[in-house]
């Protein structure tokens, strides 16, 4: 047992250090396993994200609307390929992941579980909820996972985007008609709450979180990046001329932050106990798309390895004929 | 407005316009659904292109129009019998092998529509061909690739794509039928005469289809006025969706 303590102490050195960690290194089984069920969530959530914005694809209002919001949500499918490839590099392979997707074994962000009802929602969504993703994806850039760091790098350039996107969106409807605002207000009355809570519990009531710390997976915890959030959005709302749902929220002039009300967290964790409202209709639609393309992927396979089969066959041939 | 009596150099561009917006819509109804992830972003592609394609037809249609005409206009507030695309193209998505069999017969065509709208009299619209033909070389390539996996991948996938390619064949008859706009454009020296166009689709599509050990589709032509504007019942549907906000609150912009 010995060594296996000392390797376990140098791993932490390393990371302290701010040394990358690669997938060829050594690594403690259980920092592979925190990543891979982290790396591979926020993979599904990618994914399951691009359910309630394509919701409203067919029904963009304009076809400046429709191409941005179309890009957006290719976008999401680009980044779910760079964190599932990501993941892989811990030797979990896709297939496996999906699968532990559809089975309800791995999760998603609980926000996906809520419906877009409106325009406005693709709005709330791009300013609110990739606002929200940013504040952890910045830290997550720095994260001691070589590869899972490079893919946020990537992955955060093209979120701010479309974070301004979601801006520009509801900034348009704010100085609309009367409708168009009241449609924004609504969506920020419903978005802002389940917004707060993407960060996820209470430092005190996160189980992972300090030792996802001492490896230098997470770099701050979920109530400091939640108050970073709320500091951030405040004034963009009140620039749009919108109310905050929150009576409690004032400026604390002591602490230099926003104090905000408290965070309704039986709702957040029936959903993520699979309650929300769109949970069971989320899931469902990925575990149909991949059923209904399960013979388009197997004959891609079935045609690749003819393909290679004839290449081989004709291989020796080829190279009889030259000599 | 009166939308079957504007220029004749508009209506065509109206129709050219209609094929890229509707085929591009279908298109993106398979965002979030699609087989493979990498296949979701490659549908999501075509229907970026297309629907790119359909803005700068609409543009310069209004930029003729004049009066503050705009592309959203054009998209949004016109009727299904005002629409002027081919029946094939709003024909619903179907499974993945009937949106490739339409990808597949489209693209072939909209290859050799492009490929003689480069030489167009009509200068801007030679221009906005010249750039599409560079994307629509990838979309039938991409296509074409996808009819061979599945006409030479499993049985099952043989099976599926020789019954989709049949489903969507009565279809392709219209694009080669020359509506009165089409003969107008032709006349002018704007675009092809569609109906010289058959002999080499038919090329295109037989040494695909080969290649993929399938025969070529044999079933009887339909009757298809798309172009005059009398449609399938699935394009009132498609409208009503997409243009359902606009038209609900009339007064607002976006």
């Amino acid at each position: 047992m010995a060594p296996k303590i000392d390797m376990e102490a140098r791993f932490l050195d390393y990371v302290s250090a701010e040394n990358k960690v690669e997938p060829k290194h050594w690594m403690p089984d259980a920092y592979r396993k925190t990543l891979v069920r982290q790396i591979s969530q926020h993979a599904h959530s990618e994914i399951v994200g691009m359910l309630p914005e394509a919701n409203w694809i067919t029904r963009a209002p304009s076809l400046r609307a429709k191409l941005i919001l179309l890009a957006k949500v290719q976008d999401e499918a680009g980044h779910g390929l760079y964190l599932y490839s990501s993941a892989e590099t811990l030797g979990t392979s896709r297939d496996q992941m999906i699968d532990d997707l559809h089975t309800g074994k791995a999760k998603y962000s609980s926000i996906f579980n809520y419906p877009t009802l409106t325009w406005a929602d693709m709005g709330a969504v791009g300013w609110l909820v990739d606002g929200a993703a940013i504040q952890n994806q910045v830290m997550l850039c720095r994260t001691s996972y070589g590869p899972y760091s490079r893919a946020m790098v990537r992955i955060c350039k093209e979120e701010s985007f479309h974070q301004r996107q979601g801006y520009e969106l509801m900034m348009h409807l704010a100085r609309g008609t009367k409708e168009q605002k009241a449609m924004a207000q609504d969506a920020l009355n419903r978005w802002w709450w389940p917004s707060l809570m993407m960060f996820g519990p209470s430092d005190d009531q996160s189980p992972n979180s300090a030792q996802s710390m001492a490896w230098r997976i997470k770099r701050k915890s979920n109530d400091e990046l939640r108050q970073e959030f709320v500091d951030k959005t405040v004034p963009q709302a009140e620039f749009l001329g919108l109310t905050l749902p929150d009576p409690d929220l004032k400026w604390n002039e002591e602490r230099g932050h926003y104090d905000f009300g408290p965070i309704d967290w039986a709702e957040f964790f029936a959903v993520v106990a699979g309650n929300g409202p769109c949970n069971t209709e989320r899931l469902e639609a990925r575990r149909s798309a991949h059923a209904e393309g399960a013979w388009v992927r197997e004959a891609a396979t079935a045609y690749a390895a003819k393909q290679a089969a004839r290449r081989a066959a004709a291989a020796p041939t080829a190279k009889a004929s030259a000599a | 407005m009166k939308w079957d009596t504007c220029d004749a150099s508009v209506q065509y561009l109206l129709h050219l316009g209609d094929d890229a917006l509707i085929l591009g819509h279908r298109l993106s109804e398979w965002c979030g659904h699609g087989p493979i992830l990498e296949e979701d972003i490659a549908l999501s592609n075509l229907a970026l292109d297309l629907v790119g394609l359909a803005r700068q037809y609409y543009q310069l249609a209004a930029q003729r129009i004049g009066d503050g005409m705009t592309e959203d206009r054009i998209a949004y507030w016109r009727s299904d019998r005002e629409f002027r695309n081919h029946v094939l193209v709003e024909q619903p998505n179907g499974d993945f092998g009937d949106t490739m069999a339409r990808q597949f017969y489209f693209d072939a065509f909209h290859f050799l529509q492009l490929e003689a709208l480069q030489h167009s009299s009509d200068i801007e619209l030679a221009a906005i061909a010249r750039k599409a033909i560079k994307e629509t070389t990838y979309h039938a390539q991409h296509s074409s690739e996808w009819i061979v996996r599945l006409g030479d991948g499993t049985d099952e996938s043989r099976v599926r794509i020789t019954a989709s390619l049949l489903r969507l064949w009565p279809f392709t008859s219209e694009l080669f039928e020359p509506s009165s706009v089409d003969r107008a454009a032709h006349a002018a020296g704007w675009g092809p005469d569609v109906a010289s166009l058959r002999g080499p689709w038919l090329d295109l599509v037989q040494e695909v289809l080969e290649h993929a050990e399938l025969q070529l589709p044999e079933s009887p032509a339909k009757l298809l006025r798309g172009k005059t504007g009398i449609h399938s019942e699935s394009l009132g549907f498609l409208l009503a969706e997409m243009q359902s906000l606009p038209r609900a609150y009339p007064d607002a912009t976006w």
